[in-house]
């Protein structure tokens, strides 16, 4: 294999992984060395693809990824548009099923268990396993209810609704904001409140992973600083996987990055690959791949 | 029960299928159940046509059927042939769409090029309106309203009967403006206006937009919202029933003659009480199954060129 | 050569001759054009003012209780004392039948195409093709479906259920329509959120698509259910031209309705059939302009609320 980034990064050759985790509120006040501080628990693999190729009918989206992504962490995947690094973070929670004719070949095991096996349920994936997704996208319904919604459908046993609504909003840091006007339409809110709120609603069934689909891009830079610190502080107890493609974010929020491209094979078909996975440290300041390295300084892509 | 706390994720459990919600396949099924429902209709309404139309074959030749210039079912000497009423059907749709196509396209061009956007939100609920009107109303319009003024402003010769051919495609062009005119500007208003933008750049007049760019832009929808105005031309009853009559033996071979088309035909037929198995009775199937070959050619003309055109812009 | 393949630089030769962009050149074939785009609209529009004003000048001296209060009449020597009342409570009998029926098939085959069928799969293809071809069967085809099958060969008669089954089957493609297209303007993210909570297929169709979708929906309703109400073609076949002297108190009454009274009124050759044909059809003119435009205020009222 002429291709050395084929080889699985292992989590636990990381340098930082052995350095004890910083105090966040360290991290909060100096958000530009956020990434310096080390994963926690991040020797713990919660998600791993093996070889997973993804298909739109007879389209191959994806070839040949290979990663693990550790507990804990807040793991970003860049690259350039039509890379495959969104389709990649749907195959995490099984949000791929919806789309007609959508496959994946390869292993995708969350906690050892294959997500793609028959008999396991994508609905229990997806309370497990939330997403947030690039534009806001709350219900037409009130902000209470918009938390409640998950637990509801979910069947959560929940000895008191109002509790869980208070705390998840408390946790994604809209609480203050939204306490008096719990029963108006989540719609009336800001572009960032929304998404803030979509955080709230995705914590509110306690999952374990939450996926980010380019979270801040339809959001002004003060919303999106919001929603970064909110990662940041979230990830003491989620695991957290964000596509974006906004390079400087990866670089201040993330613990490890994944670089994906698009490549061109011999028939001429365009296949995302993923080129190159470390720490964030390492993919920013010194690359292995050149490619990576053309990405990061903007020379393409 | 404790409260579950957000933020404190529950430690790996399986995600294998823990819950087996049958309710979700019940559902599924339900719905699958109520869409068979339409597949059930066509099987249905072809059964009830197949099995008299071979029936009345089988005592009818299709040769009469077909080439017989007379029908007279319901006379002493009966004869078979379909060409009456497809005449008198082919001039009522002429007719209609003579007059329907270039009101329904030029009301289109104005509302999509011309109107202003308040206008438009005005008009085009009112045409809707105008396209749920009762045939009936539109039956009794054309006769009691239509046909005298027809035979006043008549010029000279013979005057057109007191129900015809004539007054009934009037009508039925009127009632299909606002079909063609509605669906042809969904399809103007689907060209995309960066075409329009394009043209106007190069000092284009609104009107060489409008015919030059927009026209053609739309040309398949428009040609699809024709035809289906023609085939619900085609297929209409009441206002042939009411105004042109139930008259029926040879070729009306002028408008302004009286007769009968094939709808009005197994109006007619089906309000006397026909013994069935009758082979009169067998001739409303007969007739229903030559309507229903028309329309069908027709609709599935309709049906390609709106996927032609949806395949060009969507 | 390469002289006459270049196109002349406008007006640069002699800049005395360049014409003033104040100058509006008149323009007599737009004029003209936008005068008969306009005439065609007007054409339209006049004879929809036409029609109803004929139908209220002639039908103005019925337009009175009797229309209501009294039962139909084929007799002229009674026509004075006629009305069309078991025309308007068969009209509600049959009506309030379809839309029974209609509705909830035509809702829930709308929600199979646009939620559940994977329209990759040709029998979902097929299915949908088979609604568009239906949509455009002439309706007295339906009343032959109609007598042949469900009267004759079901053996229900000609029968208010009948009447009932006919006119569903003729509008459902209408409701499947236009409730496919109410859900498909339900945004996609909307759908994706509940997915990504872990709700099922059904709870997201139930407590997010559905709600969404209403207004659509009830718009679509009502239009199919106003085109059911004039619709008189198929009824022929299906035994409703008679004056009925009685209100229908069963599903299994015989019937007739408004539109077919109205027909049966117009075969009369005497004056007076004609002005009590012209007063019933401004009575259902009216009720279908009352629906037309409750369905198109709730269209308006909820169009784009994203």
């Amino acid at each position: 294999m002429s291709d050395p980034n084929r080889k699985a990064p292992d989590v636990t050759d990381t340098v930082n992984s052995t350095r004890p985790a910083p105090p966040p509120p360290v991290a909060l006040v100096n958000p530009a060395n956020r990434n310096e501080g080390a994963p926690r628990g991040g020797d713990e693999q919660v998600l791993r693809l093996e070889d997973v190729s993804i298909f739109y009918g007879d389209y191959q989206a994806v070839r040949g990824v290979d990663m693990t992504i550790g507990r804990h962490q807040i793991t970003a995947l860049i690259g350039p548009s039509g890379c495959g690094k969104s389709t990649v973070l749907r195959s995490l929670n099984r949000m791929n099923d919806l789309i007609p004719g959508a496959r994946v070949a390869g292993r995708v095991t969350f906690h050892g268990e294959d997500l793609y096996a028959r008999d396991v349920d994508p609905i229990e994936v997806r309370r497990r396993i939330g997403m947030v997704f690039q534009k806001p996208n709350p219900f037409p319904k009130s902000i209470y209810d918009n938390i409640a919604y998950g637990p509801r459908v979910t069947g959560m046993k929940v000895s008191n609704m109002d509790e869980l609504v208070e705390k998840a909003l408390r946790r994604a840091a809209l609480w203050d904001e939204v306490k008096d006007k719990l029963k108006q339409s989540a719609l009336a809110l800001s572009g960032g409140q929304q998404q803030r709120l979509c955080i709230a609603r995705t914590i509110a069934v306690s999952p374990e992973v939450i996926l980010m689909d380019e979270p801040c891009s339809a959001l002004d830079p003060i919303a999106t600083s919001k929603i970064e610190d909110l990662m940041f502080e979230l990830s003491r107890d989620y695991t957290i996987v964000i596509v974006t493609h906004n390079m400087q974010q990866a670089a201040r929020v993330s613990h490890r990055t994944a670089f994906f491209t698009a490549e061109v094979d011999e028939q001429g078909e365009r296949h995302g690959r993923l080129i190159e996975y470390d720490t964030t440290n390492k993919i920013f300041t010194n690359p292995a791949q050149k490619r990576t390295e053309e990405y990061i300084t903007g020379r393409f892509g | 029960m404790a409260v579950i706390t957000p933020g404190a994720p529950v430690p790996a459990a399986s995600v294998r299928r823990g819950r087996r919600r049958p309710g979700e396949r019940i559902i599924e099924g339900f719905l699958v159940l109520a869409a068979v429902v339409s597949i059930a209709t066509t099987i249905g309404i072809v059964v009830s046509l197949l099995f008299p139309t071979v029936e009345f074959f089988g005592e009818v030749s299709i040769v009469e059927f077909i080439t017989s210039s007379q029908w007279t079912p319901l006379f002493s000497i009966k004869q078979y042939g379909v060409l009456p009423l497809l005449v008198g059907t082919l001039w009522v749709t002429l007719i209609a769409t003579v007059i329907a196509v270039p009101l329904g396209i030029g009301a289109a061009i104005y509302l999509s090029e011309y109107a202003r956007p308040g206008t438009r939100r005005l008009l085009k609920p009112i045409l809707e309106v105008l396209a749920g009107i009762p045939t009936v109303v539109y039956g009794f319009f054309a006769l009691t309203f239509l046909n005298p003024i027809l035979i006043d402003l008549w010029p000279s010769g013979d005057k057109p009967e007191f129900q015809n051919l004539l007054v009934a495609g009037i009508a039925m062009g009127i009632m299909i403006v606002p079909t063609v005119a509605s669906l042809a500007e969904d399809a103007m208003s689907a060209v995309p206006h960066s075409l329009r933008e394009g043209a106007y750049a190069l000092a284009s007049t609104k009107m060489q937009v409008a015919t030059r760019v927009v026209v053609p832009g739309a040309l398949s929808g428009i040609v699809a919202a024709i035809v289906l105005g023609v085939s619900r031309a085609l297929g209409e009853t009441m206002i042939v029933t009411i105004a042109a009559g139930l008259k029926t033996a040879g070729i009306p071979w002028s408008p302004i003659d009286g007769a009968a088309t094939m709808t009005s035909y197994i109006a007619g037929a089906a309000q006397g009480d026909l013994p069935v198995d009758s082979l009169d009775y067998l001739t409303i199937f007969a007739v229903g199954t030559t309507l229903f070959l028309f329309t069908f050619a027709l609709n599935a003309l309709s049906i390609r060129l709106v996927r032609k055109f949806r395949e060009v812009y969507e | 050569m390469s002289t006459t393949s270049t196109p002349p630089a406008p007006h640069a030769a002699n800049p005395r001759h360049r014409p003033s962009l104040s100058q509006r050149r008149s323009r007599p074939g737009e004029v003209l054009f936008k005068l008969a785009l306009q005439f065609c609209l007007l054409v339209a529009f006049a004879f929809l003012v036409a029609l109803i004003a004929f139908a209220v000048i002639k039908g103005w001296n019925r337009l009175d209780p009797r229309l209501w209060q009294e039962m139909p009449t084929g007799a002229a020597s009674r026509v004075a004392r006629a009305g069309v009342q078991s025309a308007i409570t068969g009209t509600l009998w049959v009506i309030g039948l379809t839309a029974a029926i209609c509705l909830p098939i035509g809702i829930a085959s709308a929600i199979y195409l646009e939620e559940y069928a994977d329209n990759t799969r040709w029998y979902n293809r097929l299915l949908e093709l088979n609604i568009q071809n239906l949509a455009g069967v002439p309706s007295i085809v339906f009343g032959i479906l109609g007598l042949g099958l469900i009267a004759r060969v079901i053996g229900l008669g000609f029968t208010v259920i009948t009447a009932a089954i006919v006119l569903s089957l003729l509008v459902l493609p209408v409701v499947i329509i236009a409730s496919r297209e109410a859900l498909r303007a339900v945004p996609r993210s909307i759908r994706q959120a509940s997915y990504a909570l872990g709700a099922t297929r059904w709870q997201t169709t139930w407590r997010q698509v559905l709600p969404a979708a209403v207004p659509g929906m009830s718009t679509g309703a009502i239009l199919a259910l106003s085109r059911a109400l004039g619709e008189a073609a198929p009824l022929i076949l299906l035994g409703a031209v008679t004056f009925i002297r009685f209100n229908p108190d069963s599903l299994l009454s015989s019937y007739t309705t408004l539109p077919i009274q109205i027909y049966n009124l117009i075969k009369e050759p005497q004056a007076e059939f004609q002005e009590l044909a012209a007063a019933a059809i401004v009575l259902l003119l009216v009720i279908l302009l009352v629906l037309n435009s409750a369905a198109i205020l709730i269209r308006n009222k909820f169009q784009k609320r994203w």
